[in-house]
């Protein structure tokens, strides 16, 4: 039912940036798509790449990631490790059959609220034309490592 | 049959490397077989498939069980040795998380039989003849396994008691996990028989890493010649000591070589890759573009340098769709 589709987008904000812009544009009573669940993570440079990769294999359609502009991060360099793993990141995602419109890095700062509405407007565009991520196959697990002290 | 427990060795789809620990236990091996009778070895003992279906159920103390499962004739020895073994200890990375037999999952089932009977340089195969699995003959019909859509890890197919990590398990965890056994010391099931510390912890170079790492490039063995005694990091090499399990006596840091991560992650790590991608990327000396790019474009395969033996027991598991795996 492609006409029914609607994406789902895990987003995660950096709380002093873009988070703020989120809340910006959301006092500012912009509207924007309804498609993604925000996350609110202390800094870009906490995106831990298991994140994204547990997102998608959940059934995310899409991951955005938004953080400070480069040199006005809150720890003063979170974001340039955001930017070199997303680089990585790109490839490995590639690799295992997602296109890349599908994840995305965008450096929002707090006064950015109209830049909140148009990258999540587009993104949102953009994965609702490529439309659902092909499931992943069932994949039956009878037991995991536990963690042991 | 003596009253000593009874154990098992069985491949799945693995190199034969494992089987090779297990003699390079050297005298050792007398020890255990003093202390045990192997009831099932095909590589180096003459017992059949249809031995071990006669035994009972749980008669066999343990079974130690290499290889990644792909086709139907895996998945049918896991599910026997599962059911005849107390203890079903999961032996070396392809059995642990996948292995090397796990980077086929990079690529999709079509796309490998295509490469396999068709497009490879070395195939000639006008004809576009495919492996079945069954084909009829004079005699009557023969059989093949099913070739799955996916490399599994065992734990992906039966319940696993114990993990040896290890591409091969070194034989130091090797006798320790026999000893284990044998005492009824093992610790509580699911757990990795190897130290739950970095590989870093036990490196000889540990003392020459920077207190803070910065890279401007990263190269390969072939691009540089290794310093013996420097951390391999430092240097601008890939080596995945911090995001890898140690246990090993950092065996290839000695070699001058650095690690690429057989022994998989410690405890808690949901993902390997991952995180030796977030350990490496971190440590990049170049903060806008387009350096950032141009630095991370110097390191050539990322999934089958972070996933070199993980691939089946990550968080994504495979390709699924797009081409059918070309790589990026």
């Amino acid at each position: 039912m492609p006409d029914t589709f609607e994406p789902k987008i895990v987003a995660f904000f950096c709380n002093w940036c873009t988070y703020l812009a989120a809340d910006l544009a959301g006092t500012s009573r912009m509207k924007y798509a309804p498609n993604i669940r925000v996350i609110r993570l202390m800094c870009s440079g906490r995106v831990d790449p298991q994140f994204i990769f547990d997102a998608f294999a959940k059934g995310a359609d899409g991951v955005l990631l938004g953080g400070c502009h480069p040199g006005d991060c809150h720890y003063q360099e979170g974001n340039y490790k955001t930017l070199r793993r997303f680089h990585l990141l790109k490839r490995v995602l590639a690799d295992m059959g997602i296109e890349e419109e599908r994840f995305r890095l965008e450096w929002i700062s707090a006064a950015e609220g109209d830049k909140v509405r148009s990258v999540v407007n587009d993104m949102v565009e953009k994965v609702r034309a490529l439309g659902p991520r092909m499931p992943t196959l069932p994949q039956p697990m009878h037991a995991r490592e536990v963690a042991v002290s | 049959m003596s009253g000593k427990p009874k154990v098992a060795f069985y491949w799945c789809a693995s190199c034969g490397g494992c089987e090779e620990a297990v003699v390079d236990l050297h005298e050792a091996v007398l020890d255990v077989v003093a202390a045990v009778d192997i009831v099932f070895w095909p590589v180096a003992l003459d017992f059949k498939r249809s031995d071990v279906a006669a035994m009972a159920d749980g008669s066999i103390t343990a079974c130690f069980l290499n290889g990644a499962i792909r086709t139907s004739e895996q998945e049918e020895m896991a599910e026997l040795m599962r059911r005849k073994s107390q203890v079903l200890i999961a032996f070396g990375s392809c059995s642990h998380t996948g292995g090397i037999p796990g980077l086929a999952n990079l690529y999709n089932r079509e796309s490998i039989l295509q490469s396999s009977y068709g497009n490879a340089l070395s195939t000639v195969n006008p004809e576009g003849t495919r492996p079945q699995e069954q084909t009829k003959v004079p005699e009557g019909t023969v059989v093949l396994p099913h070739f799955g859509p996916s490399v599994k890890t065992l734990a992906q197919t039966v319940d696993v008691d114990y993990y040896l990590p290890g591409c091969p398990p070194p034989v130091k965890l090797i006798v320790g996990a026999v000893t284990a056994l044998l005492e009824g010391k093992l610790p509580p099931k699911g757990s990795v028989l190897a130290p739950n510390m970095a590989l870093c912890d036990e490196c000889p170079r540990k003392d020459t890493k920077p207190d803070k790492l910065l890279l401007k490039e990263f190269k390969r063995p072939h691009q540089v010649l290794i310093d013996a005694e420097k951390c391999l990091l430092e240097q601008g090499l890939l080596c995945l000591g911090p995001a890898t399990r140690s246990g090993c006596g950092a065996a290839c840091m000695s070699g001058n070589m650095p690690c690429t991560g057989c022994l998989g992650p410690t405890d808690g790590v949901k993902d390997y890759g991952a995180k030796v991608l977030s350990a490496l990327a971190s440590i990049g000396e170049a903060n806008e573009e387009p350096q950032a790019a141009a630095l991370m474009q110097g390191i050539v395969d990322p999934s089958g340098t972070f996933y070199r033996y993980s691939l089946p027991a990550s968080l994504l598991h495979r390709r699924v769709g797009g081409n059918g795996g070309a790589k990026s």
